[in-house]
């Protein structure tokens, strides 16, 4: 219908300009949004519950170890954390085509990445095998497996999806014009990496 | 410049003879809005008639005092059921489809930023849905015939705990609801971005449609409110186990968290509920009454500022709870404040109304009744805010008066609207005016029978949730009052059903732009082509189709 045409307006209109954005970072920030108020809650509820425990049962101060000593949990944070530069390293060489160097650094997040959640195994291992403390234990024994824990699971997916793109390199399928969604899996990690320092801001110094 | 085509008005599926097969196949297998849209809408109505047959049977029980026809086992699983499933299979399914299906046909858009994304978001809700009715057949597991959730739609711990509530009808409302809250925050998330980064050119902020801008606030208070659900829930079933002690009060764990932790949710959620009722009123209105909304930038603020105040309410749902007085008092004063914008919202419609050529064809006529009803939910819910009167009236049938007055006569009500509304865009054929008046009056006077009463058997002080009472205590003709107003509103929904399968077989083909209205969604055909649009649109104002029809007066001119 010629009717509806607008060119036919005697008028001229003001410019209209274009209003598309990148759907893909706009999409991983409302990601890491819901994922924030998730931990957020899971964080307020350990708040709450802390020196809430009944006389008797194993207090945090008890048993957890922040030493400084290799595995453990001061000493897997710094590898989580230094993760997150070798990862911004390696999407600055994929933007410039530099596979080979790119394939490196990604390795090493991807190991310093499992060095964390290695660290975290043993830390467990300590807790449930050594010292006692199940999810059953007590209100600290509940609230630490579940926000310790999810924080873990996060890792995980994580290292998944790196790996996942380590093999695709390995295989030769991953190439500059990669590097924007490549950057986008980075933000998740910083995510992870984010979510562990208020996790050991609230379970490792406040809650002692 | 703008070249909006729509020569070719024939539904493109007109005589189609794909086997069945195919035609299932391409349903399931499809990442289209639009057909997504269809199936979100077609299973929230199903789930509804579900639910309504749950409230009828409630009803049937108390039409008369000291009835034996359900058993109070059997009361408490039906209202759990119709609680839950009112809200996260009828209410949520329904504005995610219909913003599903409008959203990026008002922004002119191809599709959702993520389609699959969009599919796999359905899916969840449908099989969490299934998930939860499963529970009749499964829930008890080895301790005998199954049975469904018993525990109210809230769940109150520690009444969720292991030792009271046996078998699994509580896990199953537990992942069943888990698992379609993940496809809601997911199409949520699909949402925002769809609204934020792929509008058409020209489409600034402040030029999208009033139901772009509520369904994008809208997605973004599912983005904040429902993961903390999420995590309650996992907390809640690792409470039910593993053993963990987060509700468990024996275990030195808090009842009084999960109440504050559910209505964090809660509260934001019946605005994720009304919020699209708002978006619908918002559309329809101007469109009949020949007026452009009245008061375009104050609808964004007032939608924003409730989107932001909504978040910090969810206390005057624990009033009666024994808080200190200084938390109820700032609740109450939140509360008090979200009637702000709220009042603003009604007050523009009314103005839009004011001096226009008001069509009450069946769209205009729910949306009027939305106003009034929405209007009474509203007042009643300013009464629930003050604290005192809380005290007289919570956990009575007043309450239970105030939120259907809210959610049936606010949300239902205009989901009918947008329904008549959008019907024809939808499927290329008008619903029958004169079945629709009918359905309109059946369950404006059967809603008002049957939710009207309850205020007064509430303050009669009629508890909510008893299976039974005694002759004595004066509630009986109450009762009864609302008892038949069901079977008035059973009429009403049976003629909306004979009025969606006669308009489907033989209704009046719609064209185009039955409606003579203004956003983008009317400028393809009807049903809109699988690409919406054969070249991407270009808007110049908040109304661009009233700009092509009338080019001697742009809106673009006043803007």
């Amino acid at each position: 219908m010629s009717t509806l045409n607008a060119s036919k307006s005697a008028l001229t209109p003001p410019e209209a300009k274009d209003q598309s954005l990148n759907s893909g970072k706009c999409g991983m920030i409302c990601l890491i949004c819901s994922e924030i108020t998730f931990f957020g809650t899971l964080l307020a509820v350990y708040l709450f519950y802390i020196g809430k425990d009944a006389p008797g049962t194993p207090t945090p101060t008890e048993v957890l170890d922040v030493s400084v000593a290799p595995l453990k949990v001061l000493f897997n944070s710094i590898f989580l954390l230094t993760s997150s530069i070798w990862i911004t390293i390696a999407v600055n060489c994929l933007r410039r085509g530099k596979i080979r160097q790119f394939a490196f650094w990604w390795l090493l997040t991807i190991l310093f990445g499992l060095e964390f959640l290695v660290g975290t195994g043993f830390e467990w291992y300590g807790l449930i095998a050594e010292e006692g403390v199940t999810i059953r234990t007590n209100l600290f024994g509940s609230g630490f497996f579940t926000v310790v824990g999810f924080h873990a699971a996060h890792v995980t997916i994580g290292l998944f999806l790196l790996t996942l793109i380590f093999i695709l390199t390995l295989c030769g399928f991953m190439h500059k014009r990669h590097a924007e969604k490549v950057e986008l899996l980075s933000w998740y990690w910083h995510f992870v990496d984010g979510i562990w320092i208020a996790v050991f801001t609230i379970v490792y110094i406040i809650g002692r | 410049m703008n070249t909006l085509n729509h020569s070719n008005n024939t539904p493109r599926l007109a005589g189609d003879k794909t086997p069945f097969l195919s035609r299932m196949h391409e349903w399931i297998a499809t990442a289209d809005h639009k057909k997504l849209g269809v199936m979100y809408v077609t299973t929230g109505l199903i789930f509804f008639m579900i639910g309504g047959l749950e409230a009828s049977l409630m009803r049937w029980q108390l039409s008369a005092a000291d009835n034996t026809l359900i058993g109070p086992e059997e009361f408490n699983r039906l209202f759990t059921m119709h609680g839950t499933t009112m809200v996260f299979l009828v209410g949520m399914p329904i504005l995610l489809g219909i913003a599903n299906y409008f959203v990026p046909l008002q922004i002119g858009a191809r599709d959702l930023a993520f389609p699959r994304l969009n599919a796999f978001g359905f899916w969840l809700f449908l099989f969490g849905g299934a998930l939860l009715y499963f529970s009749y057949f499964g829930a008890q597991g080895l301790y005998g015939m199954g049975s469904a959730p018993d525990v109210g739609w809230f769940a109150y711990a520690p009444l969720t705990e292991r030792t009271y509530s046996r078998g699994h009808s509580t896990d199953y409302w537990i992942l069943g609801l888990l698992v379609s809250s993940f496809g809601s925050i997911a199409t949520g998330i699909n949402l925002i971005t769809t609204i934020l980064t792929m509008r058409c050119k020209g489409m600034t902020l402040m030029k999208m449609p009033l139901l772009v801008w509520l369904m994008l606030i809208d997605a973004i208070l599912i983005m904040i409110a429902m993961p903390p659900l999420a995590a309650a829930q996992v907390m809640l079933l690792f409470d039910r186990l593993m053993g963990a002690h987060f509700f468990d009060v024996q275990g030195g764990g808090s009842a009084v968290l999960w109440q504050n932790l559910f209505w964090f949710f809660g509260h934001p959620e019946v605005y994720i509920l009304i919020l699209p009722a708002f978006a619908y009123v918002s559309e329809i209105i101007p469109v009949f009454c020949r007026k452009v909304i009245f008061g375009y930038p104050l609808m964004v603020a007032a939608t924003v500022s409730i989107g932001f105040i909504s978040l910090g309410v969810w206390v005057h749902h624990m009033f009666a709870l024994g808080l200190s007085p200084m938390v109820n008092a700032i609740f109450m004063g939140s509360t008090f404040l979200i009637a702000i914008p709220t009042g603003i919202k009604m007050f523009n419609w009314v103005g839009t109304m004011f001096g226009g050529k008001i069509r009450f064809d069946t769209p205009m006529l729910f949306s009027t009744g939305f106003l009034a009803m929405f209007l009474i939910g509203g007042l009643t819910g300013v009464m629930l805010a003050t604290v005192p009167f809380d005290w007289q009236v919570s956990d009575s049938y007043f309450v239970v008066g105030h939120f259907h007055y809210v959610l049936f006569g606010g949300l239902v009500f205009s989901i009918f609207a947008a329904i008549y509304y959008w019907f024809p865009k939808v499927t290329g054929r008008m619903l029958s005016e004169t079945i629709g008046k009918w359905q309109f009056w059946l369950l404006f006077i059967g809603f008002n029978l049957t939710f009207g009463p309850m205020h007064v058997s509430g303050l009669l002080g009629m508890p909510r949730r008893i299976y039974t009472y005694q002759a004595d205590r004066g509630w009986e003709l109450w009762n009864q009052l609302s008892s038949i107003g069901v079977l008035v509103q059973i009429a009403g929904v049976l003629f909306f059903t004979w009025n969606v399968i006669r308009s489907l077989r033989n209704g009046k083909k719609a064209g185009p732009d039955p409606w003579d209205a203004w956003t983008l969604e009317w400028a393809t055909m009807s049903p809109p082509p699988e690409y919406n649009f054969e070249e991407e649109p270009v808007v110049y104002s908040r109304r661009p189709l009233w700009d092509l029809k009338h080019p001697e007066d742009p809106d673009w001119k006043y803007e």
